[in-house]
């Protein structure tokens, strides 16, 4: 196989983890509105946590964007 | 680099090729998504013989601080008691950041304050700044720059962070510091397999700190670009692809507010996860 | 189109490897990381030494200033209850000097008129008693009188019966016997 389309096979293997952020994003953002619409007097006090955990999800989706860059670019 | 194309389709790729003429004539150097990161000296500086060439990157660095600068500057310079709009929004940048420093770390913060909201505004202007479109036809090195889109800068910030962290945890804690990475009422035989597990989430903080700001920026830019080049490529082509190029353009325009949201919340992001590993340093004894 | 952007992603890539990513092109990184340096800490040193105790400092003024206001304003407010207390008091005061002036006022009349009253029983009582004594008196002479006229008949009628004046004790006694059966 040339080594060029294995590059680019690589890299689109590599964007696959963005599924798993994406589900793992939702479930952040849907769980946290369930507990918003439950307790609204409570949802001001966790947005600061719902952030962390959105910025937490979203670097492993980020880490396999970085990982399809790496390989298309830095080999 | 040769793709496969077959002969019969030669009339359609000298329409790729005026495509892509007019997409370089627009913006001659703009040759792919990733030009926009390249660091292109300005005026070239040594330092013994280390390169430290004033470069774009320098430049919206300093143009970024500078503005910080000036607007501070303006909205202290008066210091009223009812403040005007300056001074307000200066008030709650400064409310916002003490806030977060004080319920992350509580007391121990306050010595920390200049520190997290230099680092939050510092960040959050730089991304702002690389949203600016250039000005059409500028030479490449004054193209606006995303001074955080690289990670050596990114990476200098989080690695900043985590010394801190350390001189602050051993300087405030002694070797009670270490506590940090054996959680109190741990069984004895579970230490050697968690004790390193915690050593490696600490020292892959600063890698997901400087990755993770480092990453945003650089994919947020690509597919920003990409889009526009999808815009500029589908205006080239025959008129039957012509009115297509608005699909792009709207998915252009909507990524642009995404990144409007991404560029505030990473710097918000950043400054948020800074305090809570200053705020592991401050109370490590006590775990 | 596919075509075009599959020439253009391959043109990009190409351009690309020319010079890889560039971000991990280490020769730009002293230099990114001197600039960085500079500007961060020039940053850094305005901001903690200059601006963000400006800015704390207005906040502080302003806090402080508000508190003080807010304490003049329980003081005011503290002023006004006091006043209004006050005002209470005095009204109470007043009311019940009113009263005291009220019930003494009534004490003295009521005082008078009983003076005067007696006063005029008194008098009544005297007209009564000098009456009474009077008509008393006139019975009593009245009957004295009728005794006399008793004892002067009788002793006509005697003297007339018997030719002869009797003693003026006896018939004073007859008559007295007959009157005290009466």
């Amino acid at each position: 196989m040339e080594v060029e389309a294995a590059k680019l096979i690589g890299a689109g293997i590599a964007a696959i983890p963005l599924a798993g952020a994406g589900v793992g994003l939702g479930l952040i953002f849907g769980n946290f509105l369930a507990g918003a619409f439950r307790n609204p007097s409570a949802a001001a006090a966790n947005q600061q946590t719902m952030l962390l955990a959105f910025a937490l999800t979203e670097f492993t989706g980020l880490l396999g964007f970085v990982i399809a860059m790496i390989i298309l670019y830095a080999f | 680099m040769i793709l496969p194309y077959s002969g019969a389709a030669k009339g359609r790729d000298q329409m790729i090729d005026a495509a892509i003429a007019s997409f370089r004539a627009l913006n001659p150097y703009a040759a792919g998504p990733m030009e926009q990161f390249e660091v292109l000296p300005i005026v070239p500086l040594t330092l013994g013989n280390i390169d430290v060439s004033f470069t774009n990157s320098s430049l919206w660095m300093v143009i970024g601080v500078g503005l910080i600068i000036a607007f501070f500057f303006a909205a202290t310079s008066k210091r009223a008691l009812i403040p005007g709009r300056l001074q307000s929004a200066a008030e709650i940048l400064h409310e916002f950041v003490a806030n977060l420093v004080r319920d992350t770390i509580g007391h121990d913060g306050k010595k920390f304050f200049p520190y997290v909201f230099t680092l939050f505004i510092f960040i959050l202007v730089a991304n702002y700044i690389g949203l600016i479109p250039s000005i059409p036809g500028s030479a490449h090195q004054f193209h606006v720059f995303t001074t955080t889109s690289h990670i050596i800068v990114t990476f200098a910030l989080a690695l900043l962070t985590i010394a801190i962290v350390v001189v602050y945890g051993f300087a405030k804690n002694g070797l009670k510091f270490l506590r940090l990475f054996a959680p109190s009422g741990l069984p004895l035989w579970l230490m050697p397999i968690l004790v390193p597990i915690e050593v490696i989430s600490f020292l892959s903080r600063p890698i997901s700190l400087g990755v993770r700001l480092f990453a945003n920026m650089l994919a947020g830019h690509i597919i920003l670009k990409l889009f526009a080049m999808f815009v500029i490529m589908l205006l080239g082509a025959p008129a039957a692809f012509k009115a297509l190029s608005i699909f792009p353009f709207l998915g252009s325009v909507a990524i642009f507010f995404l990144e409007l949201l991404v560029a505030a919340l990473q710097a918000y992001v950043f400054a948020i996860l800074t305090c809570i590993y200053l705020s592991d340093a401050a109370h490590a004894a006590d775990h | 189109m596919l075509t075009s952007i599959a020439l253009f992603a391959a043109e990009t890539a190409e351009a690309a490897e020319k010079a890889g990513l560039p971000q991990l092109n280490a020769t730009s990184w002293p230099s990114q990381l001197f600039w960085l340096a500079l500007t961060f800490g020039v940053l850094y040193f305005l901001m903690s030494t200059y601006f963000l105790p400006r800015i704390g400092a207005a906040l502080e003024e302003r806090r402080d200033r508000i508190a003080d206001d807010l304490d003049k304003a329980a003081e005011g407010r503290r002023l006004a209850e006091e006043t209004e207390a006050a005002y209470n008091r005095s009204l109470g005061e007043a009311r019940a000097r009113a009263n005291v002036i009220a019930a003494e006022t009534r004490d003295e009349v009521g005082a008078e008129i009983a003076g005067l009253q007696k006063e005029a029983e008194a008098r009544l009582a005297e007209k009564s008693d000098a009456a009474e004594a009077r008509i008393s008196a006139m019975r009593a002479s009245a009957a004295t009188k009728v005794r006399d006229a008793a004892t002067d008949t009788t002793r006509a009628i005697v003297e007339a019966l018997i030719k002869e004046s009797p003693v003026d004790a006896v018939v004073s006694a007859a008559v007295a016997k007959a009157t005290g059966k009466v």
